[in-house]
């Protein structure tokens, strides 16, 4: 037996604990911190009932839940999920309790109540973006997560923060708003052919293909505009390393874990079924700035002088990776787009977690501050090799699994249709290679040449207990990575199938 | 039943202000008990509009309407003057001006947007937004000593009697082609004269007539002055029931191009006025160091995006502009008040520079000044989001499309100087150092209006299921 509420408790427990945490008196840091951290702990367990009871079998939305909510304009709360939501969930909900823990000490020491208030707001809104499947629903989540990502970098990041901030909302609210458009233009389209006005995305995807072509290239490139900005595709990343440079360390994770999942996720979930036809004249196009993406991210990455701005352009080439994943259209590259969502969540994750654990200590990001610290601190040393490793793709470690599966799925593409797509990308394997492991020897072998190195503690339990889930999920999926491809392999053939085949797969 | 039971809300509020009269004069005691009992008026008037609302009656002899969007409309400008009366309790201390004028003409005024919402001639327009202009006129220089007050005053009555001669100029070019003030006559006929240059032309200049209050680009030269030297308790109900009462006044006089399909000869004219204003306002206001003429300039591009719903000319636009208007009275009347109560004594405290830091000084008027900045800057889940998704529905039924895509690129310029706002509240640390007065009323006000600003966002279906109905 389903429980088909489990989606909305799981929705509600954020909402409703950051709303006590409000009430909560602000002198009480530690309470406020616990009760911050018992939510979303609660939150995860919710998500693994639904781990428990999803069939992997089941290509379809579970745990579907639906009331009409705005009955004038056919608006319902429509919620489920399928096994890519799932792991995009799972990983969510796994992230914001570690990120909570990691700014327990030095990472945030003001305002303690309003930061864990806007982190749940957040969680609320990932977890809201990745159950809709309702297009007004969906937005609303969408878009109201700009508020507290907004507030979290304005009030707690660094010292360029409000232009990094403000950069970000207007660049991410500009793509959103013109998906708006498009939805609206969809919906009124469907209620031709449906008789209704309707916003629900699975009526939408039996309208969809039917949307004349020179139309749907149009909407194709509204809503694929809004999740480029999010993913960020190249050239549309430029607000993201201002934004993860200048975010808190526990921003930086949630961003780079999984805000900029949404932007692809969006893109399997929306662009890809909703417009087929035009999904697959434009994937070679995206291919390519995806792979310009893989090549300029990791190239800007190499030269970049603070640690934090280096990760941030290797997720530019990351992402990249998985968008060529999602645009080559294979079973296997899909599959690998989707893994490697996860891995990019929990390896870049890592590297910030990290990076933020030695600015606690030492206040600078720059690379050359650094150097030899592998005596003083061999732990923090281990783990960040560990993560370093796991980015760049080492096989045994996660990060290879979502790689490699792109990249064969890439290289016999029907779509794509050539090599040279895959000979290109796997370049970025090897500058991914060159830049983690070239900021590694300078920050950790070598000589101790900074005085101000000799005092530096090594990590904590509690850093330690921080990174040590995140590690294991890393050799998890390496070394077995069928639990996690097993759940969203039904859900990926289904998208495949839809953009293939559209014509066959309305017929069902 | 009697047609004086139709009218109720009318009644309620002449009497009420006839009553404000007597008090004011035989009370030494008025300026505290006048405020009260212009809201136990208002509210009084307001829900007994409510109460009404499915009573949809023409009565006088086809002057006047009653029930459906006429009673929603009466709702919402007296639930509106309430909370503005809330509002002037404190404001109205802080500058020692009380007359007891002030209270009786927000009521007139009210009165006058009430007429102008249930008109079904075209002379109960023009007297209706006699009524209310010239309320608002001396409402404006209320605060005779101060001389911006004067300026704004006379600036508007000079443009504002400039902007009624063209009413009424086209209200006769009407009538001399058809013979008729009715509007109804107008609504059944409009296929027959539609063709007649002087008719068009006449209801051209009724047009620029009320554009001009509903602060409408190119009419919209008044506006910064006018919101920056009046009382800003003023420039609050000037924006939100003067422009809704305008708005109601183009709806109900041009139902025939609103709701029968094909015969939107004015949509060109609509469209472009929408274009201008949201793009004008929302350049313009990115430039200004003056909160209150901010808040003028976002006037300007929120009139726009509603003017958006009379260019679609569907029953979509029509409850879209309805909701809109709702929407858009409690955002402002929580915007306004929180400049109202921040504000100090002798215009002090009104750069926008004023409310760097605000958040750590004043952390729940801070709260709400933000959520209101994220609902007029269209963000979900507030009410400004949900006001421009019905607008842009209504433009994309109308193939519109490029008019809602022209919508979302003003929506993104606009987020700036609100964002702005935010920022400083949030971001920065004060620079001057000023004492905030505690207003409890003020701040009540503005909570009543924030809490309408969320619950029209997330539940907005019952007000939806009501306008739309009666708006087809």
């Amino acid at each position: 037996m389903v429980n088909n509420q489990l989606l909305s408790y799981l929705l509600l427990t954020p909402l409703i604990g950051g709303g006590l945490i409000l009430f909560m008196p602000k002198a009480k840091e530690n309470a406020i911190r616990y009760a911050g951290l018992f939510i979303s702990l609660i939150a995860f367990v919710i998500s693994l009932f639904l781990y428990a009871g999803f069939d992997q079998h089941n290509p379809g939305f579970q745990f579907t839940q639906k009331f009409l909510w705005i009955d004038n304009l056919n608006i319902s709360y429509f919620v489920g999920i399928d096994g890519i939501s799932l792991l995009m969930l799972l990983l969510t909900t796994f992230l914001t309790p570690l990120t909570l823990i990691s700014t327990w000490k030095g990472g945030i020491t003001k305002k303690i109540k309003e930061f864990t208030f806007f982190m749940l707001m957040l969680e609320v809104g990932m977890i809201g973006v990745f159950i809709s499947l309702d297009m007004f629903l969906f937005y609303i989540f969408w878009e109201a997560m700009l508020i507290p990502m907004y507030f979290i970098i304005g009030v707690w990041g660094g010292e360029q923060r409000i232009y990094a901030t403000v950069k970000f909302f207007i660049y991410t609210m500009f793509g959103s708003l013109l998906m708006l458009v498009a939805i609206i233009w969809l919906a009124v389209y469907a209620s031709g052919p449906l008789g209704i006005f309707t916003t629900n995305l699975l009526d939408l995807y039996k309208v969809g293909p039917n949307v004349p072509r020179d139309i749907q290239n149009y909407m194709f490139l509204a809503f694929a505009f809004s999740f480029a900005i999010k993913v960020p595709l190249f050239p549309l990343h430029t607000w993201l390393p201002d934004a993860h440079t200048q975010a808190p360390t526990a921003g930086s994770v949630i961003l780079a874990g999984v805000l900029l999942k949404m932007g692809t996720y969006g893109l399997i979930r929306f662009c890809l079924p909703l417009f087929p036809q035009a999904a697959v004249y434009f994937a070679p196009f995206i291919s390519i700035l995806a792979i310009i993406g893989i090549i300029y991210g990791a190239l800007v990455a190499m030269v970049q002088k603070d640690i934090k701005r280096l990760v941030a352009y290797s997720s530019v080439s990351h992402l990249g990776f998985v968008v060529l994943g999602i645009f080559a259209l294979t079973q296997e590259s899909v599959q690998g787009a989707v893994i490697q969502m996860v891995n990019h969540g929990l390896s870049t994750g890592a590297l910030f977690l990290i990076v933020g654990m030695i600015y606690e200590r030492t206040h600078t990001r720059e690379i050359s501050f650094y150097g030899g610290i592998a005596k003083i601190v061999p732990i923090f040393s281990f783990a960040l090799m560990f993560a370093s490793l796991s980015s760049m793709g080492l096989p045994g470690l996660n990060g290879f699994v979502g790689e490699f599966l792109i990249l064969i799925g890439s290289f016999k593409s029907p779509v794509l249709n050539s090599w040279w797509y895959t000979i290109f990308a796997a370049s970025g394997v090897i500058f991914a290679a060159i830049y983690l492991l070239w900021l590694y020897q300078r920050v950790v072998f070598g000589e101790v040449k900074n005085p101000k190195l000799e005092s530096l503690t090594d990590l904590s339990p509690r850093e330690m207990l921080i990174l040590v889930p995140i590690f294991f999920f890393i050799v998890w999926i390496g070394v077995y990575p069928s639990t996690f491809l097993n759940i969203s392999a039904a859900s990926s053939g289904r998208v495949i199938e839809q953009v293939l085949y559209p014509l066959s797969s309305l017929v069902k | 039943m009697n047609e004086f039971y139709y009218i109720i809300p009318f009644i309620i509020l002449a009497a009420g202000i006839l009553i404000s009269l007597v008090i004011e004069m035989y009370f030494t005691s008025s300026e505290k008990i006048l405020p009260w009992f212009s809201i136990l008026t208002f509210l009084a008037s307001g829900f007994s509009a409510l109460f009404l609302v499915n009573n949809v009656k023409v009565v006088f002899e086809n002057m006047l309407m009653s029930g459906g969007n006429v009673n929603f409309f009466i709702f919402i400008f007296n639930l509106g003057a309430a909370l503005v009366t809330l509002l002037s309790i404190d404001y109205i201390k802080k500058y020692h001006t009380y007359y007891g004028e002030y209270y009786i003409l927000l009521m007139s005024s009210v009165l006058g947007m009430s007429l102008m919402a249930g008109a079904k001639d075209l002379i109960v327009i023009f007297m209706g937004l006699e009524i209310m202009s010239v309320c608002f006129y001396a409402l404006a220089g209320i605060n005779r000593n101060k001389l911006k007050a004067n300026e704004a005053s006379l600036k508007y009555f000079l443009l504002g009697s400039f902007a009624t001669g063209f009413l009424v100029y086209g209200m006769a070019l009407v009538y001399g082609s058809m013979q008729n003030t009715s509007l109804e006559y107008l609504f059944l006929n409009f296929t027959k004269f539609n063709t007649n240059i002087l008719f068009l032309a006449g209801l051209l200049f009724i047009l620029f007539g009320l554009s001009f209050k509903i602060a409408a680009f190119p009419f919209h030269m008044w506006v910064p002055d006018v919101y920056q030297g009046s009382a800003t308790t003023v420039s609050a109900l000037m924006s939100t029931g003067g422009k809704a009462a305008a708005f109601s006044a183009i709806i109900v006089s041009f139902a025939s191009v609103l709701t029968v399909v094909n015969t939107n000869v004015f949509a060109p004219y609509f469209g472009a006025i929408a274009v201008f204003s949201m793009l004008f306002g929302s350049i313009v206001a990115i430039a200004q160091t003056d909160i209150k003429r901010m808040m003028a300039y976002s006037s300007i591009a929120h009139a726009g995006y509603m003017t958006i719903g009379l260019a679609s000319g569907n029953s979509y636009g029509v409850s879209g502009i309805i909701f809109y208007l709702a929407a858009y009275t409690f955002m402002n009347i929580g915007a306004f008040g929180i400049i109202s109560i921040v504000e100090g004594k002798n215009d002090t405290n009104l750069t926008i520079k004023s409310y760097a830091g605000l958040a750590n000084k004043k952390p729940i008027l801070a709260g709400l000044l933000a959520i209101i900045m994220f609902s007029l800057a269209g963000l979900p889940p507030f009410a400004g989001f949900f006001g421009k998704y019905y607008i842009f529905i209504a433009a994309v039924k109308a193939k519109l499309t490029w008019l809602a895509i022209v919508g979302v690129i003003s929506s993104a310029i606009s987020v700036y100087f609100y964002i702005r706002i935010i920022v400083l509240m949030y971001f920065k640390e004060s620079e001057e150092d000023f004492v905030i007065e505690n207003s409890n009323t003020g701040l009540l006000s503005v909570i009543i209006a924030v809490l309408f600003v969320i619950l029209l966002g997330i539940a907005p279906n019952s007000v939806i299921n009501l306008i739309s109905y009666f708006a087809k």
